[in-house]
């Protein structure tokens, strides 16, 4: 995996070749190793949940009940939820590119608590293990959402799974309090506050959210969990307790959650387009401060969720009007970023490929969120499949496709090699256009009243459905292609060198693959970041 | 000739009081993690204890207020005796440092005794849902011996042709029986008791946790492993220590103290 020597010398000592052997990973301290653990778990992860994407889309292409009956379906569309959510999109930037880069976008040597961060990556497989296991015995089909009393009731696997994502919620605090104390306490000689980079600031917003938010959900599974086993009522209405206080609960953590998906992606999003645009991000303080202001405000908004729940009006309207207040440091971020775009000097690499289609798709998925915080719309296309459409167009159009833009970006930094342009760009616009002839007429037959979480559906949708299945069709074809080329580039890619993309990033001022402790010599930092089109960096200084 | 690096000085630090920081914030971080963990429980008692105010406090009088208290002053004492060790660690006093961290641990282990006998009373007096409740020991009185409505219809009100019938002047009351009534009331006090148990034995998870780390760093300052220079991790393993009392103080006037009557 290192670059061929040239003239004779021996291959410079980076982090993948400083040791070999599988327990020289197994019980490695280096982040950038544990990132590489990470990126491998999260990929098979990613192709479970994809899986069962696929089965559920399969049987959606007919109004009747043909490929599987009700109760797999449940189970289909329960277990797609928690893989994609939990063990998915949660850790995917953190774990993968948030290791690998934080520390040395600060210009340090590693995290505050290298052992934490091998610790975090084991309770993720102990986690995902459980859930596995659920899955195999023949699991669960309370959705994703684990609602009482059902969840309590279900003769389903819903305690190893529940254990599950308990277990792997302590893995995301773990990496959540290490991004924290390096941010703090380990930044290179003169990295100010204002000098980092977006991605930091957008990873410290993360952090906060996961480090408040995740305990509470893992303590409502824990109850849950409790109930089932000793058969009181926590949650149960039959025994005194109340399914509602079970939502707030979950919802306390889970409509954060969903801000710890977006928020790194949006900090890739801003390296990506300063980089191939030349050009500062413009309104750097603005774009800081919005990352921090989604992570407040949305701790505030989680009963969105829950307008049809019983919740009272009132509650509901502040919710609702919070929720219209939570998009503003969102659009303030697409305002800047396309702002940064206008005048600069744009190059069309994969990598700006995907992070345009996230400024498009996670606008389009932005305003439909604002149609669902409006009361009287909400009411009618709640528990639709215009809901299912509006989260994946955050989630996958977003999300998934920064990290896409991500990990095409630091690719050459991690392995030393470059992907292959030449199928990379076919593979984002299959994976773009995929996307759209999925989830926009998901809009479309929720909107028309069929709901999420069905196995049929009448027949009027089903030209609806169909369309939404040949562009999943589509979708992973775009998704095996990178999985394809990324594998090959590892022995057939071209060596990157130290910095391909001419970024101004203090990651790429070492060589690529880094050496263990990342930096030769601690970087000192004079300049602010994306100090592009000013004059010539001198070679050295970042 | 350059200085040998500090054995303390972890490779990934520039020095020891970088090291020291990160080590604290990393434990207040940690801290303000589990500060929401328990906060979920203590959110979900508040709102039981609003809605069913007589049945926790019925439940509350059958605690003994004696062992809580007992429990709280050795709990104390422990919060004491490891402030004296950070000062010890500080100080370089090796031996006192030892003995306060055993100190420490022991009185932790005796709170944990002391609790075990108090679960095995609660036990003897009927006091366990599930395994042992004297349902026969709760009786309603005043505002909730007519309980609270259900939240919903009963099947009942549901029209033939689907539509919801209009409630009555008065909203229907599904345990309008004096016998329902007592077995709702029940249900509650089970609840509270619940509470009682998953919030005081999570706090004991917390505290066995606890003890083992006094018992490793006692065993490390034992070997001389502390110094003035070197002793974060007895300040942060403090921090821990002290948080868990915090936690118990929360406890013992919430679970303990309601009743009014003991």
């Amino acid at each position: 995996m290192t670059p061929p020597s040239l003239q004779g010398e021996p291959a410079p000592v980076n982090y993948l070749n400083v040791a070999f052997g599988v327990r020289s990973w197994l019980l490695t301290l280096d982040h950038k190793r544990i990132g590489i653990l990470y990126l491998v778990s999260i990929t098979l992860m990613f192709i479970l949940g994809g899986i069962f994407a696929t089965i559920i889309r399969l049987e959606l292409l007919t109004p009747g009940p043909d490929l599987v009956d009700r109760d797999t379906y449940n189970k289909l569309f329960t277990m797609h939820g928690i893989i994609m959510v939990f063990f998915f999109l949660i850790p995917a930037i953190p774990a993968t590119m948030g290791n690998f880069v934080l520390p040395m976008m600060l210009g340090a040597k590693d995290l505050a608590f290298p052992r934490l961060n091998l610790l975090s990556w084991y309770i993720y497989m102990i986690g995902a293990l459980f859930t596995l296991w659920a899955m195999v015995a023949g699991g669960v089909d309370t959705g994703w959402t684990f609602y009482t009393p059902y969840s309590v009731k279900s003769q389903t696997f819903v305690l190893p799974a529940a254990l599950g994502v308990f277990i792997t919620g302590f893995s995301s605090i773990l990496t959540g309090l290490n991004f924290i104390v390096t941010t703090h306490r380990m930044r290179a000689p003169g990295l100010t506050w204002f000098r980092l980079p977006l991605f930091i600031w957008s990873s410290y917003a993360t952090s906060i959210i996961i480090l408040l938010g995740t305990p509470v959900i893992a303590i409502t599974i824990l109850l849950v969990g409790i109930e089932r086993v000793v058969g009181v009522g926590i949650f149960d209405p039959d025994l005194g307790g109340d399914p509602v206080l079970f939502q707030h609960l979950f919802w306390f953590y889970s409509h954060p959650a969903v801000y710890i998906m977006v928020l790194p992606a949006m900090g890739v999003v801003s390296e990506l387009v300063s980089v191939f645009s030349r050009k500062n991000v413009f309104g750097y303080h603005f774009v800081a401060f919005a990352s921090l202001a989604i992570a407040v405000l949305g701790f505030l908004v989680w009963g969105h969720h829950m307008f049809v729940s019983s919740q009272s009006v009132f509650a509901g309207m502040i919710f609702s009007a919070l929720s219209f207040l939570v998009a503003i440091p969102s659009a303030v971020k697409v305002f800047n970023w396309t702002a940064t775009l206008w005048r600069g000097s744009i190059s069309y690499d994969t990598p700006m490929w995907f992070a345009l289609g996230f400024i498009g798709l996670f606008t389009m998925g932005g305003l439909t969120g604002l149609f669902l915080a409006a009361l009287g719309t909400d009411l009618h296309v709640t528990d639709t499949y215009f809901i299912v459409a509006h989260f994946h167009f955050i989630m996958v159009g977003g999300t998934v496709m920064a990290y896409m833009g991500g990990l095409h970006y630091w690719w050459p930094k991690m392995t030393g090699r470059m992907y292959p342009e030449v199928w990379a760009r076919p593979a984002a616009f299959l994976i773009f256009f995929g996307f759209i002839l999925t989830f926009l007429p998901q809009f479309v037959v929720g909107y028309l009243g069929m709901p999420r979480r069905y196995h049929q559906y009448v027949p009027e949708y089903q030209v609806l459905n169909v369309m939404s299945t040949a562009g999943a069709s589509i979708l992973a074809v775009g998704y095996v292609i990178p999985l394809v080329y990324f594998f090959w580039s590892l022995y057939y890619g071209r060596p990157a060198g130290p910095n391909p993309w001419r970024s101004y990033g203090l990651e790429w001022q070492t060589p690529s693959p880094p050496p263990p402790d990342n930096f030769p010599v601690t970087p000192v930092v004079t300049r602010a970041p994306y100090h592009y089109g000013e004059e010539v960096a001198v070679a050295g200084q970042a | 000739m350059p200085a040998k690096p500090d054995p303390n000085l972890a490779h990934h630090f520039e020095d020891l009081g970088q090291q020291h920081e990160a080590a604290t914030l990393g434990m207040w971080v940690f801290l303000a993690t589990e500060l929401m963990f328990f906060g979920g429980l203590f959110t979900g008692y508040t709102i039981y204890r609003s809605q069913y105010p007589a049945a926790f406090a019925a439940a509350s009088n059958h605690l003994s207020v004696w062992i809580g208290g007992i429990n709280t002053i050795v709990l104390l004492t422990s919060s004491l005796t490891m402030a004296l060790a950070v000062h010890a660690a500080q100080t370089g006093a090796r031996r006192t440092l030892v003995a306060m961290l055993l100190a420490t641990a022991g009185l932790g282990s005796l709170f944990l005794a002391i609790k075990a006998y108090e679960y095995y009373v609660d036990y003897e007096e009927g006091l366990v849902p599930v395994l042992h409740f004297k349902a026969e020991e709760f009786q309603p009185s005043g505002s909730e011996a007519r309980p609270l409505p259900v939240r919903g219809l009963a099947p009942e009100e549901l029209r033939e042709d689907g539509n919801v019938a209009q409630p009555a002047a008065a909203p229907r009351d599904r345990y309008a029986m004096p016998t329902e009534a007592a077995a709702s009331f029940a249900r509650r006090v089970e609840l509270f008791l619940m509470f009682y148990y998953i919030m005081t034995g999570i706090h004991a998870v917390h505290l066995i946790i606890g003890i083992a780390l006094m018992l490793i760093l006692a065993h490390k300052a034992q070997r001389g492993r502390y110094a003035p220079e070197f002793y974060y991790p007895i300040e942060v393993g403090g921090l821990y220590w002290h948080f868990v009392d915090v936690i118990w103080i929360f406890l013992l006037p919430l679970l303990y103290l309601i009743g009014g009557s003991h």
